[in-house]
């Protein structure tokens, strides 16, 4: 440290950072500093650019790609990957584990920086400093064990083992307890305490906000890509309540249009006791699930990433997944039992993904086909599809959606996620659905296309149509919907009506 | 704008939709002048596109395969055996020709059911279910021709099918009115269906080709057809392998085209998570696919045999590679989704030509091979480069 400096040791500065997408300033002119030595939380809603500013440093994003200093050890740093990040000694250990099942755990924590000997690979010496890392860890187990049998809390330690066989000085969590369960959380929280005092700097993102309070020296929080403020935990103004004011406090202005009128009809869908297991997570997604909804209603679903919501709306539109699951589904009193999506679109549900280009759109289509295709056979006689009538149902929705797109024979790939969201909106409305499931609906696009979706989301209710609208962004929750259920670790923990809602609330229901 | 510069921007925007047919006409071309026009002569040319017939039955279906993400290496040996099974029904058990056909063409779709079956609903990889169904098959075949060898089949009825030419009126010495007329009705049909088309866009102010190019298109494609009828009927006039080419093609490519069933094809194969959410059965469509791949290795076989006039111990040897190859050639995209029918038998006949001109050059085998495994590699990198660049 140079003597200019402040006397305070910071072993990282973030500068002025602001990085844009297409149409999306995610970040705008954050500062984040750590103090060397330091445990230090970042906390803000999903979106509010936690993961991007993480991707900045680490260098997923290189340099040039966003403005903004990024100083180590009182030196600008310019990454042009995550290669040199992690040569100056960042490590960033994700939610989603970078080990490889089959392999040891000495194989794990040495793959892709190898200890050689004669271009060969030392074994040998590999076992011995594996080890030592492991102890590092407080992990107990030998080196030889294969990742594959161990749990999640444990795969959790192997990579931060791994991130000390790198010589990490500065070692970033992101979201680490969100999988494990409260022992082995327990578990990880000591150890960063524990590393803390051994001098190691930790930078942890997480939504728990007990555990930030319990853990953190300092506490960041971001909100809509900006830094609002950063707060020393010792000081003994960090609670729950007053991380959660700066998390969410943004008023609810002119973003969403009126609704006319508001007219709830009968139950059009109940759920009722509903659990679901997953095999290839090998673990329950959702227990004991009730809910309803009306016609002519919008039902909020609010919770955090993982919390089941999305899992939730699989489940009842035809489990394409294959959960194993208990429970009924009751489609306008009837008792339904969905074997296939189409199925539950024969029973009047839509259903509009979460992840659009992944899984609700044929990107390399145009916007005429992709209108069509979960309807298509009502455009066909025997089998062959009527052109006219299939034109002018996409131009329809071309119209009524303004759809901006230069024809409807355009590929859906070249249009902006505005445009794509409503093409997705397009091809469900034409299934004629009594119900409609919006899996986060204004993701990654912007205010313009935002305030439209909502638009058309209020004039299909007022129609008497039923939408039930999957969420994270808690404004959008508190300024679309009536009625909000919030869930949390596969359960429903909350139920309001939109009068008695508030963000502090739904967000204490989320965190349970 | 000129002529001349809207035709080279419509060709950069099309350029996979075009390439096939450039590197068939310049692959024709180059021959034609390298072997003093024998490439280019009325035998040749019938020879060249009769022997074509039984790989570009497989490269039909295989176009399906390919567009679902799958593969199948089993329909060689699968048309080998299955051309010995139809050998065996004729001569052994005497059967008539056109019983045998349709038992034939059944087998293949129970087989390919089969590996359907497979693949969807057990989720082998197609790569695995068809690498033993080749073994299985070639296995198969051999058995068939232990006792005998070679089975020859002496019914002239079945052999038509791969040697024999549509009857004529004989109307004009040294010319196949016939296929004259056939040749004519295509034109016709042809221009009738492009200007049908094009005033369909134009009702729904979609974008159409400018006039001139339009005009200049009908000309080039009607000659194109004209020539080829006007070759062939020059020589013995269409051949039955021609008529069942043309109307496989036909089928597949109204099915792929026009039908509910061809879209969902072409949806799995763009996004199976999307079509799985927009309520197509999966499962159904790859059982299909698969069925249809093999009935069609049956067809293949049929014509091989046919041809032949005998059922050989190796028949089928490499067919499947060679129909994967046309249809990679004729643009089907590795990735999926993506890919004609058409397309796959404009492959066919371009690495036909290339087999045919380098035959008559006297190129080496060695080196034939050698060539077509560089056109085949250069076939998909000018996919995979032209589909990056939207």
């Amino acid at each position: 440290m140079d003597g200019l400096s402040n006397q305070i040791d910071y072993i990282l500065e973030m500068r002025n950072i602001t990085k844009e997408f297409p149409g999306v300033k995610a970040l705008d002119q954050v500062n984040f500093s750590v103090k060397r030595g330091e445990i230090h939380c970042l906390v803000g809603e999903n979106g509010a650019g936690k993961s991007t500013l993480m991707k900045v440093l680490s260098g997923v994003y290189p340099f040039g790609e966003y403005s903004g200093d990024i100083v180590l050890n009182g030196e600008v740093q310019k990454y042009q990957g995550i290669q040199e990040s992690e040569k100056a000694g960042i490590a960033i250990i994700y939610q989603e584990l970078a080990l490889v099942p089959e392999m040891t755990v000495y194989e794990n924590i040495y793959l892709g920086h190898e200890i050689k000997k004669k271009n060969t690979i030392d074994w040998n010496e590999t076992v011995v400093r594996s080890s030592e890392m492991l102890k590092k860890v407080r992990l107990k187990i030998t080196p030889e064990t294969k990742v594959k049998e161990l749990g999640v809390g444990k795969r959790q330690l192997v990579e931060i083992a791994k991130a000390f066989s790198k010589d990490v000085k500065l070692l970033i969590l992101d979201e680490p307890t969100a999988a494990l369960n409260d022992d082995d959380s327990k578990n990880l929280l000591m150890l960063l305490k524990e590393l803390k005092s051994e001098g190691i700097t930790s930078i942890m993102i997480s939504h728990k906000l007990k555990e930030v309070i319990e853990i953190a020296d300092t506490v960041t929080v971001l909100r809509d890509g900006k830094t609002i403020c950063s707060l020393d935990a010792h000081e003994g103004e960090v609670t729950e309540r007053v991380l959660i004011k700066n998390m969410v406090g943004r008023a609810i202005d002119d973003i969403f249009p009126k609704r006319n009128k508001k007219e709830f009809g009968d139950k059009i869908l109940q759920v009722k006791d509903w659990s679901a297991y997953d095999h290839t997570a090998g673990k329950d997604i959702l227990k004991d699930v009730n809910i309803y909804a009306r016609r002519g209603e919008v039902v909020g679903i609010a919770g955090l990433m993982g919390a089941g919501r999305t899992e939730l709306a699989y489940s009842i539109f035809g489990n394409p997944k294959g959960y194993k699951i208990e429970g009924s589904v009751l489609v306008g009193g009837d008792n339904k039992r969905f074997h296939h999506p189409s199925d539950a679109i024969k029973a009047g549900i839509a259903y509009v993904t979460e992840d659009r280009k992944g899984e609700g759109l044929i990107l390399i289509q145009d916007v005429k086909k992709n209108i069509s295709l979960a309807n298509l056979r009502t455009l066909a006689d025997k089998g062959v599809i009527n052109d006219n009538e299939e034109i002018n149902v996409a131009t329809r929705y071309k119209d009524s959606l303004t759809i901006k797109t230069p024809s409807i024979e355009q590929l859906v790939n070249n249009l902006s996620g505005g445009n794509q969201q409503k093409v997705s909106l397009g091809k469900w409305l034409f299934t004629q659905p009594k119900i409609l499931i919006l899996d986060e609906p204004t993701r990654g696009i912007d205010v313009g296309a935002k305030f439209e979706i909502y638009t058309i989301i209020n004039k299909l209710v007022e129609e008497g149509m039923c939408i039930i609208m999957i969420s994270s962004e808690l404004p959008e929750i508190l300024g679309m919907s009536d009625r909000i259920y919030v869930m949390a670790e596969g359960r429903i923990t909350g139920e309001l009506p939109v009068e008695k809602a508030s963000q502090d609330e739904i967000m204490e229901m989320a965190t349970v | 704008m000129s002529f001349f510069s809207e035709l080279s921007k419509l060709l950069k925007k099309n350029i996979r939709d075009y390439g096939m047919f450039i590197a068939l006409f310049i692959i024709m071309s180059v021959f034609s002048l390298l072997t003093d026009g024998v490439f280019i002569s009325p035998r040749n040319i019938s020879n060249l596109i009769n022997a074509t017939g039984y790989i570009a039955v497989l490269a039909v279906g295989m176009t399906l395969v390919i567009v679902i993400r799958h593969i199948d290496l089993s329909v060689g040996f699968l048309a080998g055996f299955l051309g010995a099974v139809a050998a065996i029904l004729l001569t052994s058990y005497g059967l008539p020709v056109v019983a045998v056909i349709p038992v034939i063409l059944m087998m293949g779709a129970v087989v390919g059911f089969f590996n359907g079956v497979l693949v969807a609903r057990l989720g082998i990889p197609a790569f695995v279910v068809s690498l033993a169904g080749m073994m299985i098959f070639r296995g198969a075949l051999l058995q068939a021709t232990s006792k005998t060898g070679t089975i020859i089949v002496p019914n002239p009825a079945f052999n038509a099918i791969g040697n024999g030419f549509i009857p004529d009126f004989e109307l004009v010495d040294g010319l196949h009115t016939v296929t004259l007329l056939v040749g004519l009705l295509g034109i016709l049909f042809y221009i009738y269906s492009e200007i049908k088309s094009r005033r369909k866009k134009q009702h729904y102010e979609f974008e159409v080709i400018p006039v001139s190019i339009f005009y200049a298109k009908l000309l080039f494609v009607s000659a194109l057809i004209g020539y080829i009828t006007w070759t062939l009927a020059s020589y013995n006039g269409l051949s039955w392998t021609v008529v069942v080419m043309l109307i496989v093609t036909g089928i597949y490519h109204f099915m792929t085209k026009n039908t509910v069933l061809g879209r969902h094809i072409y949806a799995v194969g763009g996004n199976p998570e999307a079509a799985a959410l927009s309520g197509i059965d999966v499962k159904k469509i790859t059982y299909f696919v698969f069925s249809s791949m093999s009935m069609l290795a049956a067809l293949s076989g049929i014509l091989y045999t046919s041809r032949l006039q005998s059922a050989t111990t190796t028949a089928g040897t490499l067919f499947e590679l060679d129909a994967i190859a046309a249809a990679y050639v004729g643009g089907v995209s590795a990735a999926g989704g993506v890919g004609k029918v058409t397309g796959s038998i404009i492959g066919a006949l371009v690495m036909a030509s290339l087999t045919s001109g380098m035959n008559l050059m006297g190129v080496g085998i060695s080196y034939q091979y050698m060539i077509r495994g560089a056109i085949l590699i250069i076939a998909v990198v000018f996919d995979v480069l032209t589909r990056n660049k939207k």
